[in-house]
């Protein structure tokens, strides 16, 4: 991260942050715990990358922190404002600062609806700016994430997957927002259009001074695009670092084995390395192990890992003692971005 | 001799919209023990083209000729296909929640198929086998969870009973469609595990179908390159990652995010053309920044690159390695600023 990231200002704060959702026909007490007493902070002008697997929480978290979900209890500040328990109509002002591109470049759009109107709503829902002028800006920002202005009136169903995904990309643009969530913006595209979208998301970084919360699976790809990485397993945050730190020398094993796990498209290095395979399945998040959530899967875990107080010596989060690098991450070039 | 060896297989569906061309002129051979990665992005013809060979699809009309073990697989009869696969070759699919019945129990439904392909073979040898199978594929309390259904795995342990269903009649050839796309990468890692140490185990042939050139790097003997429906390049792993010749492959690759590598991305500017109405000429013309006047006249057949025996590429830029390299520096100095400009669309 450099410096003056460091230390501009927060923009978006969580603090404790729980959500659990009930069971259908479940008793009282059985809730699937989906996110458990998450902290974190993300600065202007920062991309923060949450990766992790399938039902590690990073989606949940997100719609935590748009307010898409109803908290379970913990806090949001968002641009020095606590949004955690805002009303709907006190919540309207708040979004147009907070914007979301969601995964499914299919299922997000209406189809029934023109490109056009689609990437016009924002201004329509807070009354910004009608007829002509409307057009004029919806234009422009057609141009701006690389559209064909001309194709105003037409369809979704026209465009394909990597088009669709800049209709939604100008869409959370519209009301220049100071954060956008981006949940697995680019997972449904083919690599070549991946990098497309990706580039595009980062000009506008740049041109808009847009703060991202970056949430993917791919560890590549958040690396590509990130500041500074969460990895979250089992709705916690197993670890958080820099970015360069997060991937050289990551502290948690899970981190580790999640950096091993990714193949390498360059054969020599695929070769080379040593891949830490996991056992087990993810447990439960009904009934999540005590402890550090990944003790029962990890393969340095100690009796200490079981007691419920959080170790504080595989997260990255806090200073421990220094552990030895285990990154199984090449350590490429690292020059431009 | 190769186990399967394919030829000029073409594959094309009549459809409201017109023709759609989804396999054209493709050719491809894998041999006893060995992987076989082909890897395209959607639309690029590599499912429909395997699942062609076994006779899996319908409505097409198909050329061409795929010899497996004597026979021409291609015109072979519905009843000796349905013979052959599951005996001697082996499919996995994506979506293992729908590849098994919902309603059996996993170890019963993995009896069922021992017993469809051996009449003989008494209940409980099956079930012995079924566990057997389990337990190689490294289900873990295999005896215990053979009883679940299929909703009671998880993905990845779904993925490795589909992996015992392919495996259980010790087929010759292992065809695995993105078997691990949609599985989480330490996962991934697992399962993949498994079919390496099935395959030196058995000496099983396989065909791996992927999008993910890191899959290929990590599994592939040979790699097959397709777009549009057709072959652009063929060579052993090591070649394509190293040496490739084709544009198409080099796009891939440099708009691949590469861990460790921070530089920014350079994607393939523009979209996959429509299979009903392609481009004349070399289908990646349109979106290749070394396309010359010759790509859009003609087509370029799969010519050999003399670096490599059987790397082949299907591209006019110059095969000899001295040559390719100066077109291809020449062009990036030109494109450099005009690439940047209208690098996304």
């Amino acid at each position: 991260m450099t410096a003056d990231l460091q230390s501009a200002p927060v923009l978006l704060e969580a603090r404790n942050v729980v959500k659990e959702f009930p069971i259908r026909g479940g008793s009282r007490e059985q809730r699937v715990q989906a996110v458990t007493d998450v902290s974190f902070e993300i600065r202007r002008g920062e991309t923060v990358g949450l990766v992790g697997e399938t039902g590690c929480g990073k989606s949940t978290l997100a719609r935590c922190v748009t307010r898409l979900h109803e908290l379970t209890s913990g806090t949001i500040i968002f641009d020095g404002q606590d949004i955690s328990t805002l009303g709907r109509g006190r919540l309207r002002p708040v979004r147009r600062d907070l914007q979301m591109i969601f995964q499914d470049p299919y299922s997000s759009l209406n189809p029934r609806r023109t490109v056009g109107s689609i990437i016009g709503e924002p201004f329509a829902i807070h009354r910004v700016a009608d007829g002509r002028e409307r057009k004029r800006r919806v234009q422009e920002l057609m141009e701006v994430v690389g559209l064909n202005p001309e194709h105003y009136n037409r369809f979704p169903a026209a465009f394909s997957g990597g088009q669709r995904q800049r209709i939604g990309v100008a869409r959370a643009l519209a009301l220049r927002p100071k954060l956008i969530v981006c949940d697995e913006p680019v997972s449904a595209l083919d690599v070549s259009i991946q990098a497309q979208i990706i580039n595009l998301l980062k000009d506008l970084q740049n041109d808009f001074d847009l703060t991202y919360l970056f949430i993917a699976h791919n560890m590549a790809v958040v690396e590509q695009v990130s500041h500074r990485v969460m990895v979250m397993y089992l709705g916690q945050i197993a670890e958080m670092a820099p970015r360069d730190q997060l991937y050289a020398r990551p502290r948690h094993p899970y981190t580790a084995a999640l950096l091993s796990a990714v193949p390498i498209p360059d054969p020599d290095v695929s070769d080379r390395r040593h891949q830490i395979v996991l056992t087990g399945d993810i447990p439960s998040p009904v009934a999540p192990p005590p402890g550090c959530r990944f003790h029962t899967r990890c393969p340095r875990a100690e009796p200490r890992c079981r007691t419920p107080r959080r170790c504080s010596r595989c997260s990255g989060t806090r200073p421990g003692t220094v552990r030895p690098a285990m990154s199984p991450w090449p350590t490429g070039s690292s020059s431009g971005s | 001799m190769a186990l399967l060896d394919v030829r000029d297989l073409s594959v094309s569906f009549d459809t409201a919209d017109g023709v759609v061309q989804a396999v054209r002129g493709v050719s491809f051979s894998v041999d006893h023990g060995l992987t076989l990665g082909i890897v395209g992005e959607s639309g690029s013809g590599k499912s429909v083209a395997v699942q062609t060979v076994v006779g899996l699809t319908q409505g097409a009309r198909i050329t061409g000729e795929a010899w497996f073990a004597d026979r021409d697989l291609l015109s072979s009869s519905p009843e000796s296909l349905r013979y052959i696969r599951g005996r001697q070759v082996g499919m996995i699919f994506q979506d293992s929640l729908t590849s098994l019945h919902p309603y059996y129990r996993v170890g019963w439904q993995i009896v069922e198929l021992i017993r469809q392909h051996d009449r003989n073979i008494s209940p409980a040898t099956a079930r012995r086998r079924a566990l057997e199978l389990l337990t190689l594929v490294g289900v873990p309390d295999a005896r215990r969870r053979m009883d679940d259904y299929p909703h009671e795995f998880s993905g990845g342990m779904r993925q490795r009973a589909m992996i015992a269903m392919a495996m259980a009649m010790n087929p010759a050839l292992l065809i695995a469609d993105e078997p691990t796309t949609a599985l989480d990468v330490t996962v991934q890692a697992q399962v993949l595990r498994v079919m390496g140490d099935l395959q030196r185990e058995f000496g099983t042939a396989l065909i791996m179908i992927t999008h993910d050139l890191g899959v290929i790097a990590d599994i592939a003997d040979d790699v097959v390159v397709m777009y549009a429906g057709a072959v652009m390049e063929q060579a052993d792993r090591r070649s394509m990652f190293y040496r490739f010749h084709h544009p198409y492959t080099e796009g891939l690759l440099l708009s691949l995010p590469v861990p460790g590598d921070r530089r920014r991305l350079t994607p393939i500017p523009g979209q996959p053309p429509s299979l009903i109405t392609l481009p004349s000429g070399c289908p990646f013309h349109p979106r290749c920044r070394y396309a010359f006047d010759q790509c859009r006249e003609q087509t370029p057949p799969l010519r050999d690159v003399p670096d490599k025996v059987g790397h082949v590429s299907a591209c006019w830029l110059p095969t000899r390695s001295e040559e390719r390299e100066g077109v291809r520096q020449m062009v990036r100095a030109r494109g450099q600023t005009a690439a940047a400009a209208g690098s996304d669309d």
